[in-house]
């Protein structure tokens, strides 16, 4: 089976990590051209696994649907137990390859290939191209190790590696200590909601016995714990929104979503790898492999539902009032991250199918902004205007992506996001109607903040510095190669009868009867009101912006009060930073950590210290020196010593020898002689 | 019996053997000694081969050989002792301690 190499596919882009910071800049194109050949074999890889994978499942499914009910979803689990160096924790290596692997592969390498290729126009001639693609490389392994594990413990490794790599390229300028400080607090905000993820693999360790996702599934799914025991349905749910905080941080939901939009301080195809299409689904991801766990928790399905949606309305209202054209798009991916969420309460399909579509059409969209910027050199649709003329191809694709990303149907995004909001209608309960209004709420508004950019970026006259001309090819190609899945891709998700059985459900289903169970429906009222409010969204953002006013006369920021409370992000970074960081964190708590690390750690460590250096000394001094060093030099004294006796024998003179040699036959004579 | 009298001649012989490699300090009198050991041995040889009576003389054939190394030895050990003498101009034996400690 292909999918048995499929380790091969992390293992490229580490590869190419470890060369291109050891021998990057000796490459005739510093380095990029291996990050960009590893990623490439890695995506045809990728491809293959997937045509596998998804025929398997598309069989499974007919078969089932010919009566043979022994049918199962496609899985190759295979890992190496390192129990040796693990401890009792029962550590594997291995690879769980499914629907929703495969998926992952495909718009990983994918995204990761176009941004590399992206990323030698954009970055061009920068004083760190080779380290940017070293990091490149390294997020893509990190990405792909978290996807690929069979076991939390893998992911966890993967999830913070893929911090790291964030960490580092959000700081990537970090000349500007603005940028590393976007950097630290990414990297603080997302490990706060770490420490979920750790007490939640932790918490379910302790149920199950096991870190083995497999193992921790088919155990819920028979109701027990470790050794038989009834499954503790409290403790269960702890541990999922522990885990949920995890992909709280990651994934930038309410209340810890602040980090994403100051990490656009990063180069943007950092951007659109990884604050877009790929790390931060890595909290949906989460869920996602462990949806049969989830399942069993109606609490931990709920809290997800309602933080899914609070998230989609808040992030969408934060981005009508920016004017940096990344953080709208940052916001708008915060919104998107909160209809996967959500989604994933009603609909497993509806949630992966969604972060999939969004990947393609939003990495676009950062893409293309980074065209603009690269353009004109400055972040702020104030300074943009009027560029359709100059910058065709950026133009063209822009508007490809922000009508997927608007749901405008047929794009990408209207199928995926009507898959959201039928869910939530099938759902029903006071969540679906919770997501079902917030959602369609969120994509009216969602269409107005992309018109709205779209007319502040292109239309009217330019108002930044220079003349604006288009990127080159490396940047062109990589929108239009993206442009192609972020119209097309919705069609492999039709959701009707037909298209059913052979499409992205059927693809990507980790359990046959959660698949026999959600049948394709198409709310044609729920499609046509939700495409509806996404026109009028467009309609009021044309009426407002269609003359592409200045950052003055722009309505949004003209609201009194209401653009205050958005402009200041509803205060939620004062409240952190003012209130929890610097009264209570940076005082009292600051104060306290210090007195006790004064005085109780430093002190053990000191003391340990004086130990360590004691119980060394004394070792040398009679250990070594007298002990070891004595027997040594005792055993040469002696033999000096007994040699010395002994060489009076050898005197030189032939008649002593010749006296010896008698005396001795005659002593040897005698004793025969008595025997 | 007597086979008595050249067994104690042979004896004697040795004895004086002995006695010259043991007491002499000229190199070539030792030589000389050493092969009046040998002539003892190969007198007791012919006594003895004589006592035992066998067909074809063991002992007598043996002290044939007992010569013919005899000289070979001569011839080597004057050898040892015409360098030595070359080298330090004297024959005495103790001269010769080269292979003290």
């Amino acid at each position: 089976m292909i999918s048995d190499y499929a380790w091969l596919i992390p293992a490229l882009p580490a590869v190419s990590a470890l060369v291109i910071m050891l021998f990057g800049k000796r490459f005739p194109k510093h380095g990029a051209e291996v990050g960009i050949a590893a990623v490439a074999a890695a995506a045809l890889l990728a491809i293959v696994t997937a045509i596998e994978v998804f025929g398997a499942n598309v069989a499974a499914v007919a078969a089932v649907e010919h009566g043979d009910h022994a049918a199962r979803s496609f899985l190759n689990e295979r890992a190496l137990n390192l129990t040796p160096i693990g401890g009792g924790f029962g550590i594997e290596a291995g690879i769980r390859i499914d629907g929703l692997a495969a998926m992952m592969f495909l718009l990983v390498t994918f995204v990761s290939l176009m941004v590399q290729v992206y990323s030698t126009g954009y970055m061009h001639g920068d004083p760190r191209y080779t380290y940017f693609f070293m990091l490149l490389s390294l997020f893509t392994f990190s990405m792909l190790l978290l996807v690929i594990g069979n076991n939390l413990f893998m992911v966890l490794v993967g999830w913070e590696l893929v911090g790291v790599c964030s960490y580092l390229l959000i700081g990537f300028w970090w000349e500007e200590k603005q940028n590393s400080d976007a950097a630290i607090k990414a990297f603080l905000t997302t490990k706060f909601g770490d420490i979920g993820l750790v007490v939640g693999i932790v918490t379910l360790w302790g149920m199950f016995r096991t870190f083995n996702i497999g193992e921790i599934i088919s155990s819920v799914e028979a109701g027990t714990q470790a050794g038989g025991a009834p499954l503790e349905t409290g403790l269960l749910t702890f541990a999922l929104l522990t885990l949920f905080l995890g992909a709280v941080g990651k994934s930038a939901q309410f209340p810890l979503h602040t980090w994403l939009p100051d990490a656009m301080a990063g180069p943007t195809p950092v951007s659109a790898l990884i604050h877009a299409a790929t790390m931060v689904t890595a909290g949906i991801f989460l869920i996602a492999r462990l949806y049969p766990v989830f399942q069993a928790s109606p609490t931990a399905m709920a809290v997800i539902a309602v933080i899914g949606s609070i998230t989609l309305l808040m992030a969408g209202l934060l981005a009508l009032v920016q004017d940096d054209v990344k953080r709208v798009l940052a916001y708008s991916t915060v919104s998107q991250l909160g209809y996967m969420i959500a989604a994933l309460s009603f609909s497993y399909t509806a949630g992966i199918f969604h972060l999939f579509t969004h990947g393609f059409f939003k990495a676009l969209l950062f893409l293309g902004s980074g065209s603009l910027i690269h353009a004109v050199h400055s972040n702020n649709m104030s300074d943009m205007g009027g560029l359709r003329k100059p910058m065709p191809v950026t133009f063209w694709t822009f508007v490809i992506g922000s009508v997927a990303l608007a749901a405008i149907p047929p794009f990408a995004g209207f199928w995926s996001k009507d898959e959201v909001l039928a869910g939530a209608l099938g759902g029903g309960g006071y969540t679906g109607n919770l997501l079902l209004v917030l959602g369609g709420v969120g994509g009216m508004i969602t269409a107005f903040y992309m018109t709205r950019a779209l007319y502040l970026v292109f239309a009217g006259e330019y108002r930044g510095h220079g003349h604006p001309h288009e990127s080159p090819a490396a940047m062109r190609w990589p929108l239009v190669v993206l442009a192609v899945p972020a119209a097309l891709i919705g069609f492999i998700n039709l959701p009707f009868e037909f298209a059913h059985p052979t499409g992205f459900a059927a693809w990507t289903m980790f359990d046959i009867e959660y698949f026999e169970g959600h049948p394709a429906e198409f709310v044609v009222w729920l499609a046509g009101l939700s495409t509806a409010l996404a026109l009028l969204g467009f309609v009021a953002g044309r009426a407002l912006y269609r003359t592409s006013p200045s950052l003055a006369k722009d309505p949004m920021l003209n609201m009194g009060p209401l653009t205050m409370v958005l402009e200041n992000r509803y205060y939620l970074d004062n409240l952190y930073t003012d209130l929890i960081v610097r009264t209570v964190v940076r005082t009292k708590l600051a104060n306290a950590a210090y007195w006790l690390n004064d005085h109780v750690i430093d002190r053990i460590v000191f003391l340990a210290g004086v130990g360590a250096n004691r119980l060394g000394k004394a070792t040398y001094d009679y250990a070594d020196q007298k002990g070891i060093d004595g027997a040594v030099n005792g055993l040469g004294v002696s033999a000096n010593w007994s040699g010395g006796l002994i060489k009076f024998a050898q005197s030189g003179n032939v008649q002593f020898y010749a006296g010896a040699l008698f005396v001795g036959v005659f002593v040897f004579a005698l004793l025969f002689a008595v025997a | 019996m007597q086979a008595v009298y050249p067994l104690t001649f042979a004896a004697l012989l040795f004895c004086v053997g002995v006695y010259g490699v043991l007491a002499r300090r000229n190199a070539v009198l030792v030589l000389m000694s050493v092969e009046l050991m040998l002539s003892a041995v190969t007198i007791n040889l012919v006594t003895f081969g004589q006592i035992a009576g066998d067909a074809v003389l063991t002992g007598q054939a043996f002290a044939l050989f007992v010569l013919a190394i005899g000289a070979a030895e001569v011839g080597v050990g004057l050898g040892i002792i015409l360098l030595l003498y070359r080298n330090r101009a004297t024959v005495n034996i103790d001269d010769a301690d080269l292979m003290k400690y």
